[in-house]
């Protein structure tokens, strides 16, 4: 996905870049309201995500003029104040969701997600491997034109894995991706996972491969 | 000086005279250890019923019973401060007079309460009978004539018949009697014709009497046509069955003598004179009154009725005629009338 | 932040009251006493006035002559005494010096009479006090002048007897001018005090957030008192901004750089290899989340607190925002494999409460319930309506609230005994009872029956 980040501190919209790139994602960086106007004149972004307070003016303001414009690229703003007194205020303004600093990067996705399921509807153009049809947005894996419902972290582990086939994931690398970083699991966690989608997964000619020692990969029979 | 006279007069009443009051008649009612004693101008006779029906109630009161003309009833308190716990008299003006000075107590008890306002003065006299003062006439000494029915009538009969009642005529000595000299002077304040009847009756040789009772004896032997200014219930007592004598209210104005009783200061047992006194006033001391003693009750229904009875008023001014010189003056003018030489 | 009642040093309707009794309360004295002596003086003079009458008639019926004087009392003299009461009355006719009739003892004034024109005096006589009028006349007795005087008293009974009756009903028409002016001066204080009451009324009708300055019509006396509101008002309004501002400031600049810290770290933990490396990484996530969490919810607390003494309370559909909130916390929900299901009745339901205190605790609730249950479980909102009362209940099948009574669980940075592994301030809880109690509200927190816990948050309608 591509991403439009307007943050004006530095290290923060450093940080921020670089993680969503860790996970596949592109992203262009505006420091202000200004820089992010020239980057939405030349690129098309599937979503923005802005901070409130910049040195040109508020998020705030630049929310309400990007839906004056009737552009619909859909907003998540990161806000630092309490959440208690911004949810309306900033769900009015127009903004598609929002999350609170510092944020945790699965939620984070998590929202993106479903703000873009909301906005753009099946419209998302599906994957497909050996004779799966994996539709991340409607959360379902087709085999065999048998279309199957997916729970959040087997979708997101077959995201992982659909997005490089034959591509060794470790496990530490799955854990990272599929849990919270904050959150507290058994170290088996991913092991349950993989299990779980294998059953989603079965009567296909896709199938995941345990590399004993190393990881996890997507590949065919 | 030339003052001498009046002078001497004032002194003469103002200082009190030694004698002794003079009784005419005293009764002890009962053995009881308690003793009131009563004062009156009223006849013994007349009292006894209602002295009974006092000491009915009251059985351990013993009653002295004292009988004496008006003037002597007022001497002897004004004068003497006898030793009475009530005193009943006719004489309105002089009981006035011994009010007014300061000799009688104040009485409050329902049954004065109940008096009408014209029947008492002050808390310290109290009427306790209402008495018409009228003529008696004789049919036959008016054999003829019509019978008077007002004073102006019965000056134009005598005026025109003077051979006829020559010496025929009486009424009180107001010299001798207070009651009679209170219907004299009330007559004289009432009209001009009681002035005129005086001359009139001046002119005829009038008897003068000191009682009611002995004008009335007068008429009933004959000796007398005409009585003028009788106390009413003597005559209707005395005259019930006399088909002769006449009892005329005059029509233009009948006196109403109030009987008063009052509790003087001299008394010794002043709460028995209160006592009896509202026994009299009690409905059963009125009723006795009227019934027994003839004496009519304190009634305002009963005045109602005669619109010519008019009670003699219990005002400052009967106080008017108790004065020495004014009582001298009155008496001057009316012997002059009356007893013409 | 709670609100100081004002201390009261009196009302002011209470002392305009006061006053206004006492001047009334005067006023009737007066009219008492001027009512009475006005009375008494109105008696006197018909006393006097009847008694001056009477002297002047028996004075004007004297006759000189050449006997000496002669004496005519009228009847009518007294019988006129006696109009007004029965009092007693008491004559003396002097000619010279020289006493000729009445009361001899009749005390003289202690100026000489003269003339016709009756003079009083109060003497006091056989043990009453006496009224008495003199005149004095000329008359000729053999040629000569000789002065005669003529007294005519009277006791004052009946005189006092009216005084008294004038007194009481003076007292009565006092007492009935004081109750009028009593009543009266209840609708004066009422009436002068309701522009200050109203204006109490309208600042009261306002809303937390309005602080506009006051612009009504009001009388005279109020018009410093205005200005004086108005500027404690910008005043008040500028400290607001101040302190929002620098709330929020202060927000960003300590919540940046922890996003900061955190993305780096995350950063970091993807490409660290070792296991070492790695648990202090999510070590460190968590402490930073752990400290923006108690960050948020202690200024989320304070907000709680303060917006209790001014809730903006309006009528809202709980239902919708309930709905609203549940779907916005989905996402989080479905990151770790939860199912949130709501049920809501089929009718809005309108409830007067203040938007902002009530999504606060929905949102601790609901938080808390995620936070707890394990990844796979569901999360239950309901909201139901029962005897007058909107019942909102959040049940996990968490650890549940562990040993321990529920109640303590709602006290300030009390947290669970079995949750330390899981990042929380211990606030939240404390946030929700805070809500309910605001807003009239009931919390409780029990153990849910199969596991887990049941927290349920009632409200009347």
């Amino acid at each position: 996905m591509r991403f439009l980040l307007v943050e004006d501190n530095p290290d923060l919209g450093q940080a921020v870049k670089s993680r969503l790139s860790l996970d596949g994602h592109g992203v262009d960086w505006a420091m202000s309201l200004a820089e992010a106007e020239e980057h939405l004149a030349m690129a098309k972004y599937d979503l923005i995500l802005l901070d409130i307070m910049l040195p040109d003016g508020d998020g705030r303001d630049f929310l309400a003029a990007h839906r004056r414009a009737r552009r619909d690229t859909p907003v998540i703003v990161m806000t630092a104040r309490s959440a208690v007194s911004d949810r309306v205020a900033l769900l009015d303004t127009g903004a598609d969701d929002y999350v609170t600093k510092p944020f945790d990067f699965a939620e984070l996705e998590a929202r993106v997600r479903a703000v873009l399921r909301r906005r753009s509807g099946a419209a998302q153009t599906a994957l497909t491997f050996a004779d799966l049809t994996f539709d991340p947005l409607a959360a379902t894996v087709a085999v065999g034109g048998e279309t199957r419902d997916l729970r959040n972290r087997e979708l997101r582990l077959l995201e992982v894995l659909i997005a490089a086939p034959d591509r060794i994931f470790s496990k530490d690398h799955l854990h990272d991706r599929l849990l919270s970083a904050s959150e507290a699991v058994s170290d088996n966690a991913i092991e349950v996972y993989v299990g779980r989608l294998r059953k989603k997964l079965e009567g296909s000619t896709a199938r995941i491969e345990t590399v004993r020692g190393i990881g996890y990969r997507l590949t065919t029979t | 000086m030339r003052f001498t006279i009046l002078s001497a007069l004032a002194a003469l009443w103002l200082s009190a005279p030694a004698a002794a009051f003079e009784i005419e008649e005293e009764t002890i009612f009962g053995d009881g250890p308690v003793l009131i004693s009563v004062l009156s101008t009223t006849d013994t006779g007349v009292f006894a019923p209602l002295i009974a029906a006092y000491q009915a109630q009251n059985p351990d009161v013993s009653v002295r019973y004292v009988v004496a003309n008006s003037q002597e009833v007022y001497r002897a308190i004004h004068d003497e401060a006898a030793a009475f716990d009530l005193v009943i008299s006719s004489a309105m003006d002089l009981q006035m007079k011994l009010a007014n000075d300061g000799f009688g107590r104040a009485h409050d008890s329902d049954a004065v309460a109940a008096l009408p306002r014209w029947a008492r003065w002050r808390d310290q006299l109290f009427a306790v009978t209402q008495e018409p003062v009228v003529m008696v006439a004789s049919r036959a000494g008016f054999d003829g004539l019509g019978l008077p029915q007002t004073r102006a009538e019965l000056v134009q009969v005598l005026r025109d018949h003077p051979e006829r009642f020559a010496g025929r005529v009486g009424t009180y000595d107001p010299v001798r009697s207070g009651a009679g000299y209170l219907f004299a002077t009330q007559d004289a304040r009432q009209s001009d014709t009681s002035w005129r009847l005086a001359e009139v009756m001046g002119r005829l040789d009038p008897q003068l009497y000191t009682a009611s009772s002995d004008m009335i004896t007068a008429i009933q032997n004959g000796e007398l046509a005409l009585a003028y200014n009788v106390v009413g219930p003597y005559a209707q007592a005395r005259l019930a069955g006399d088909p002769d004598a006449v009892v005329i209210l005059p029509e233009d104005f009948t006196h109403v003598l109030l009987r008063t009783a009052l509790i003087p200061t001299s008394g010794e047992a002043p709460d028995l004179g209160r006592q009896f006194l509202d026994f009299l006033l009690s409905e059963a001391g009125q009723q006795l009154l009227s019934e027994a003693a003839g004496l009519p009750r304190i009634s305002a229904a009963d005045l109602a009725d005669g619109p010519a009875l008019r009670p003699i008023r219990l005002d400052p001014g009967l106080l008017v005629f108790v004065d020495p010189i004014m009582r001298r003056r009155f008496l001057d003018e009316w012997t002059a009338a009356v007893v013409q030489p | 932040m709670s609100t100081r009642r004002a201390s009261a040093t009196g009302s002011i309707r209470r002392r305009l009251v006061v006053q206004l009794l006492v001047v009334a309360a005067l006023l009737s004295g007066l009219l008492y006493l001027s009512v009475r002596t006005v009375a008494a003086t109105a008696v006197d003079t018909t006393q006097d006035g009847i008694l001056g009458a009477a002297t002047v008639f028996i004075a004007e019926e004297l006759r000189g002559g050449e006997q000496g004087v002669s004496i005519e009392i009228p009847y009518a003299a007294f019988s006129m005494l006696g109009a007004v009461g029965q009092d007693r009355v008491f004559y003396r006719i002097l000619v010279g010096a020289d006493t000729v009739t009445g009361y001899g003892d009749l005390p003289l004034p202690d100026w000489v009479v003269t003339g016709l024109e009756p003079r009083f005096y109060t003497v006091p006589y056989q043990g009453a006090e006496l009224r008495v009028g003199a005149v004095a006349r000329s008359v000729l007795v053999d040629g000569a002048q000789v002065s005669v005087t003529v007294l005519l008293a009277q006791t004052r009974t009946a005189q006092q007897t009216i005084s008294r009756q004038m007194a009481n009903r003076a007292a009565l028409l006092g007492l009935g001018f004081f109750v009028v002016a009593a009543i009266l001066s209840m609708f004066t204080a009422r009436s002068v005090l309701r522009p200050l009451s109203s204006l109490a009324q309208a600042l009261g009708r306002r809303g937390p957030q309005d602080l506009r300055p006051v612009d009504r019509a009001v009388p005279s006396e109020l018009i410093p008192l205005i200005g004086a509101l108005n500027g404690l008002i910008s005043r008040l309004r500028a400290a607001l901004d101040r302190t929002e501002t620098f709330i929020t400031e202060a927000a960003h600049h300590v919540r940046t750089p922890l996003a900061t810290v955190r993305a780096q770290a995350e950063i970091a933990l993807r490409q660290a290899g070792d296991d070492d490396t790695r648990t202090s990484l999510r070590n460190l996530i968590r402490a930073v989340d752990n400290s923006a969490r108690s960050a948020g919810q202690l200024l989320d607390h304070a907000t709680v607190v303060y917006r209790s003494d001014q809730r903006a309370d309006a009528p809202l559909d709980i239902a919708a925002v309930l709905a609203d909130m549940v779907e916005g916390y989905r996402p989080t929900a479905t990151l770790r494999d939860i199912d949130l299901h709501l049920a809501l009745p089929d009718q809005p339901v309108q409830l007067a409460v203040d938007r902002l205190l009530f999504e606060s605790a929905v949102r601790n609730l609901i938080d808390n319930a995620v936070k707890y249950s394990s990844p796979d479980a569901a999360v239950d909102v309901s909201l139901t309506v029962a005897a007058a009362r909107a019942h909102l209940v959040v049940a996990d099948r968490g650890r549940g609230i562990g040993q321990g009574a529920a109640s303590t669980l709602t006290r300030r940075f009390t947290r669970g005994s079995n949750v330390s592994d899981v990042v929380g301030s211990g606030l939240g809880l404390t946030i929700v009872r805070d809500v309910a109690r605001a807003s009239g509200g009931q919390f409780d927190i029990s153990p849910r029956e199969g596991g887990g816990t049941c927290a349920s948050l009632s409200f009347p309608l």
